[in-house]
């Protein structure tokens, strides 16, 4: 009797003692979500990079080790080099056309004018609804018969009817022009934030200075919204060199593979044509410039935590 | 002097507007295009002689209804919304308790736990789907959608922690101490006083990880394989757009319609959005 009070008693005090403990409770709150993340982000990244040494398929439930044999195969697949470079080409186009548009468009939609929350919605909209369906609606309108870009082309008195899907560097064109429409709404929305964060101080002092627009712009503004600046283009460049959806859904990898990228080729490799250990070496290519950027994202962390 | 300022004030704002107008035009012409389309009789619509922004034929419903009837539309909708309460369940469960930790229980290790969250936005799906996509079906629940609810919260967790650490860290530490002083324990302080301070924050987890599980297609189309079990997101680009016949009016209107209202809702939310962004960046 005395016993199971004494047992008790210990029992709640040490469960006041985890619920109070700074430490205990820390990690016991962590740790739910560690695991998850954990188990369902890091163990299928080491099972990639373990299938890219294997030979396993959807077919074969066994993998044997093959040492680079898969790399080889997939690095000697002519459609390899066409996504490789096109994965740069993409996501270095697409990003540095987004930030020029970014900046202009920021800086245009500082000032406060009436509207502005309709202008705001509208030009968020890209980015916000599922991009699969925008990049269906860029479907139809590059459309082969029925594009409107074409007829109001054609109303302009301008001849010809490009087919925009249909030939290799128009194809590229478009799907660089969707993925730049996708991802301007995110930076300017993030640039938007570092401009009004410069306090109004420094812009007055400026101007009792005397600075003119292009002093006030490369000193004041540039050097101040630059970390920001950073972090939009670092965001907006994974998603263009990791992303598939643009072009799943506009060319497939068409016309011959020419759009394709490492990502839609590990896909049509991996999923559709069943070869999980080849899709998966191709895909591991995109690792060493993820890995930059991390370490890039890393660095500004650490800079602006120090000023 | 006075009219040469307004002048000037004038041309800067005409000027804001030409800068402005071409960016609005380009970011919602599809959306209205989706919208003509939607509405569209189809001999009107595949008439290459026609202005294709002029109705030539009284406006019908007939597009909508076989979007309605005719295909899975609903189907999907009710699969997004099934997929979407689960995930914002299982993310609220652990990314609530998760974020708080980070933000005051665990002091300088967590930071570093923190920096390697964020660095988890890095590791895209199309690394992950190869892999997952054998772990899913090892588990049994290839074609299903509760593969996509295991999955899902494995970039909604990490994103909504962050989230919420940032949303933790500005409310005041002399709370939670006033209230422990009054007899709460460390656990009891954070449900009794910092939860019920932290709606709005919460709510902005919800409404974020309802549109990523909204917004996302690899995983579903790697996972599932029958058309009565896709998301929207995948079901429409997949499903509808099939072979040579394209149903354009039907697609515009499912576009419309699964884009628009979500959006709108979304608007209100997106500058903690972006904080979930560059919390890091833009500290100072």
């Amino acid at each position: 009797m005395s016993g199971a009070g004494r047992a008790d008693r210990a029992d709640g005090l040490a469960r006041t003692r985890i619920v109070d403990s700074e430490r205990w409770l820390g990690r016991l709150m962590l740790a739910p979500a560690v695991v998850y993340v954990l188990a369902l982000v890091g163990v299928p990244f080491l099972l990639a990079i373990f299938y890219g040494f294997t030979n396993v398929s959807v077919s074969s439930a066994r993998a044997s080790f093959v040492g680079l044999a898969t790399f080889r195969r997939a690095v000697e697949d002519p459609a390899f080099r066409t996504a490789l470079g096109n994965t740069f080409l993409f996501a270095c186009i697409s990003q540095a056309l987004v930030v020029l548009l970014a900046s202009i468009l920021a800086t245009a939609l500082q000032k406060d004018f009436r509207g502005k929350w309709l202008v705001r919605l509208l030009i968020l909209l890209p980015w916000v609804a599922p991009v699969s369906l925008g990049s269906i609606a860029w479907l139809w309108m590059f459309d082969s018969i029925y594009s409107v870009i074409n007829w109001t082309l054609r109303f302009l008195g301008f001849s010809g009817w490009p087919i925009w899907l249909g030939q290799p560097r128009l194809a590229m064109s478009a799907i660089i022009t969707v993925q730049v429409w996708r991802t301007l709404p995110l930076a300017t929305v993030i640039l938007l934030g570092g401009l009004s964060s410069i306090p109004q101080d420094l812009h007055d002092a400026a101007e009792i200075d005397g600075a003119g627009f292009f002093r006030h712009l490369f000193q004041i503004t540039l050097p101040l919204i630059l970390p920001i600046q950073l972090v939009a283009l670092l965001f907006g460049f994974v998603f263009a060199f990791t992303d598939m959806i643009v072009i799943y859904v506009l060319t497939r990898g068409g016309p011959y593979d020419s759009t394709q990228v490492l990502a839609s080729l590990a896909f049509f490799k991996g999923i559709d044509g069943g070869d999980l250990a080849g899709g998966a070496a191709t895909a591991l290519f995109l690792l060493p410039v993820l890995a930059a950027v991390a370490v890039l994202m890393l660095r500004l962390a650490r800079r602006t935590e120090v000023t | 002097m006075g009219a040469g300022l307004t002048a000037r004030a004038a041309g800067r704002k005409l000027l804001g507007f030409g800068v402005v107008a071409p960016f609005v035009a380009f970011a919602g012409f599809p959306f209205l295009w989706m919208l003509i389309t939607m509405f569209k009789q189809t001999n009107d619509l595949l008439d290459p002689n026609h202005n294709p922004f002029l109705l030539h034929a009284p406006p019908t419903l007939e597009n909508l209804q076989v979007l309605f009837n005719d295909t899975y539309f609903v189907r999907w909708i009710g699969n997004t919304m099934f997929v979407g309460v689960a995930v914002v369940l299982i993310t609220l469960l652990l990314a609530v308790p998760a974020g708080y930790s980070l933000a005051r229980l665990t002091g300088s290790a967590g930071e570093q736990l923190a920096i390697g969250v964020f660095l988890t936005y890095l590791v895209p799906p199309t690394v992950l789907f190869i892999p997952l996509s054998r772990i899913v079906s090892a588990l049994g629940l290839q074609d299903s959608v509760w593969a996509l609810v295991l999955v899902y919260p494995s970039f909604t967790v990490p994103f909504c922690t962050w989230l919420l650490m940032g949303f933790f860290k500005v409310i005041p530490a002399d709370l939670e101490e006033a209230a422990m002083i009054d007899g709460l324990s460390r656990l009891g302080a954070f449900v009794k006083v910092v939860l019920p301070m932290s709606v709005s924050g919460l709510l902005t987890v919800v409404i974020f990880t309802f549109t990523l599980v909204m917004q996302e297609f690899v995983y579903g189309l790697t996972f599932i394989t029958t058309s009565s079990n896709f998301t929207i997101s995948v079901g429409v680009p997949t499903f509808l757009v099939r072979g040579d016949v394209y149903f354009w009016g039907s697609l515009m209107g499912a576009c419309f319609i699964a884009s628009v209202p979500i959006a709108v809702l979304y608007n209100s939310f997106v500058d903690r959005f972006i904080a979930g962004f560059t919390v890091g960046a833009v500290k100072g």
